[in-house]
């Protein structure tokens, strides 16, 4: 990959945030940018060039979702504004109407908000029963552990695949099976896999699979929700309004469009949805293999080096993505993060939305380093630099 | 104020803070604080118009924590209407405007934060809470 590819890497800071959102290539930038000034159109309502041209790229999009993660047929790609509606959408559209008092969702402690607080809200209006998945002593999932909790009363296993704190890949194939012999929903929270390495719904029966363009090079304000056609059919939508319905009549009477068609109503993102058009072609053109040899690379680089610095505590030195949490013995994270500001490094402090894993780590809040592909092993010396000589932090952020 | 002393005090005030303790009989107002991570919780004990107790425990970054153990210093044992006052003269140092130097006292260490604007946030912590907390019980 060319760094010259992401005009805003000519600027003078180093991005460490990939878990919250990721950096846009010119392609997605370029692309946006040429919808507004150059082809500007609603989509799915005119006869004229420029509205066929945006009909055309909208629905391309939707084929290339669809290949990305080896779905069987476009119709299983709902275009949503991100993973967290995406997720709302299984919950309110489809579980509330699929699930009974007494059943059982299993969740873990690590999970985004985006994948708890549905479920808390849905528990609270059905009375279903929310279990957390035991956590190992790396705070990776404990499939054993996940195995003997089954039983006639689980319904849903929902999990993030990679999650945006420990970063452990979950075994999702052997989940996906596990799901399978068990007559389980499986909905995998897919943003902080997909923008990494190919997910595969049909190999991994995964039956809902949740993502957002924005932490994958595309835009902020679209996601994706994969549900097998027959699951998305017996959805409800949750939003209603135009372009989603075929009929309605002062008498009460509606008829809804056909799926995805039905989960997309008013104006779509369209910027957004090009924009992501456009960012899965630039990862299809890295490709997955080149982006996680890098990444584990980096990653590999990054955990060696921070072991050098003797007021550092590590908090998922075994974990398998490019995602590290630490912090430095006896200083807040958010003033870690402050002090890094100085040298333009981009880290966060807090507890990245995941406020119950507090419950596994004993501790509330870290500094999370987060890469992707593009970022170097001189941007992580820049960084260990800065951490040695941390020593005087107070002098810099007071 | 010279740069060495205003940090010294900061610092001492983070590392050593005055009243750091919880009381479970107190009326507890927490700071949580929605543009950060900074979590305080502020124990008050008012006899009459007085404060008579305040204390605090949390996790919050260091200008958080000195600012709730500098204030907590100066409003203790004052009455609400002198409490009022050197909030009013906080709020104004901090966003800039005319306030009483001599009333705040150790408080002015925080007299160039507009400085850093996503600061401002952190060193105002402490006195939203007290407030709310006057307001609670009038």
């Amino acid at each position: 990959m060319n760094r010259d590819d992401f005009k805003i890497l000519k600027n003078d800071f180093i991005f460490f945030d990939n878990c919250a959102t990721t950096l846009k290539p010119n392609i997605v930038v370029d692309e946006t940018v040429k919808y507004y000034t150059e082809y500007t159109s609603n989509a799915h309502r005119g006869d004229y060039d420029n509205s066929i041209k945006v009909d055309t790229l909208y629905e391309e999009t939707r084929t290339k979702v669809r290949k990305l993660i080896n779905a069987e047929n476009d119709s299983e790609i709902v275009f949503t504004s991100g993973a967290t509606e995406a997720l709302n959408l299984v919950v309110f559209g489809f579980m509330k109407y699929n699930l009974k008092k007494g059943d059982e969702v299993f969740l873990t402690k690590a999970e985004h908000a985006s994948n708890v607080i549905p479920w808390l809200e849905l528990a609270n209006e059905k009375g279903i029963k929310i279990k957390y998945i035991p956590l190992d002593k790396d705070h990776k999932l404990d499939y054993d552990k996940l195995v003997k909790m089954v039983s006639s009363k689980t319904k849903v296993i929902s999990i993030a695949h990679v999650t945006n704190t420990i970063g452990d890949i979950r075994p999702i194939e052997k989940i996906g099976k596990l799901c399978k012999e068990n007559n389980i929903y499986f909905v995998v929270d897919g943003a902080q896999s997909v923008p990494h390495f190919r997910v595969d719904v049909l190999k991994n029966n995964i039956d809902f699979l949740a993502f957002s363009a924005h932490k994958m090079l595309g835009p902020t304000g679209v996601g994706v929700l994969y549900g097998k056609y027959n699951l998305l059919n017996e959805m409800r939508p949750i939003i209603f309004g135009g372009g989603m319905n075929n009929i309605f009549e002062s008498t009460g009477e509606v008829e809804y469009k056909s799926v995805p068609t039905r989960f997309e109503a008013g104006t779509p993102n369209i910027a957004g949805v090009i924009g992501l058009n456009r960012a899965i072609d630039y990862i299809n053109s890295i490709g997955y293999d080149a982006i996680q040899s890098q990444e584990k690379e980096l990653r590999k680089y990054l955990i060696d080096n921070l072991k050098s610095i003797d007021n550092i505590i590590l908090y998922n030195e075994n974990s398998d993505t490019g995602i590290v949490l630490f912090n430095l013995k006896d200083i807040f994270p958010q003033d870690t993060s402050v002090y890094l500001n100085t040298y333009h490094i981009c880290v966060r402090a807090g507890n990245h939305c995941a406020k119950i894993l507090k419950d596994e780590l004993g501790i509330k809040n870290t500094c999370r380093i987060s890469i992707y592909f593009y970022n170097t092993k001189e941007e992580i010396d820049v960084l260990i630099e800065a951490l040695k000589k941390s020593k005087n932090i107070f002098e810099v952020v007071i | 104020m010279d740069s060495n002393l205003r940090r010294e005090i900061i610092l001492d005030n983070y590392q050593n803070p005055f009243h750091k303790q919880i009381k479970d009989d107190y009326l507890k107002v927490n700071t949580n604080n929605e543009s950060c991570i900074d979590n305080i919780d502020i124990y008050f004990s008012f006899e009459g118009d007085v404060l008579k107790d305040i204390t605090f425990n949390g996790e919050a970054c260091a200008i958080s924590t000195s600012a709730t153990s500098i204030l907590l210093r100066n409003v203790i044992g004052k009455t609400r209407k002198e409490i009022s006052d050197i909030l009013l003269n906080y709020d104004n140092m901090i966003n800039e405007k005319e306030y009483d130097k001599d009333l705040l006292k150790e408080l002015n260490v925080y007299d160039e934060i507009y400085l850093q604007p996503n600061r401002k946030n952190c060193a105002l912590l402490p006195a939203n809470a007290i407030r709310k907390a006057l307001e609670q019980t009038k």
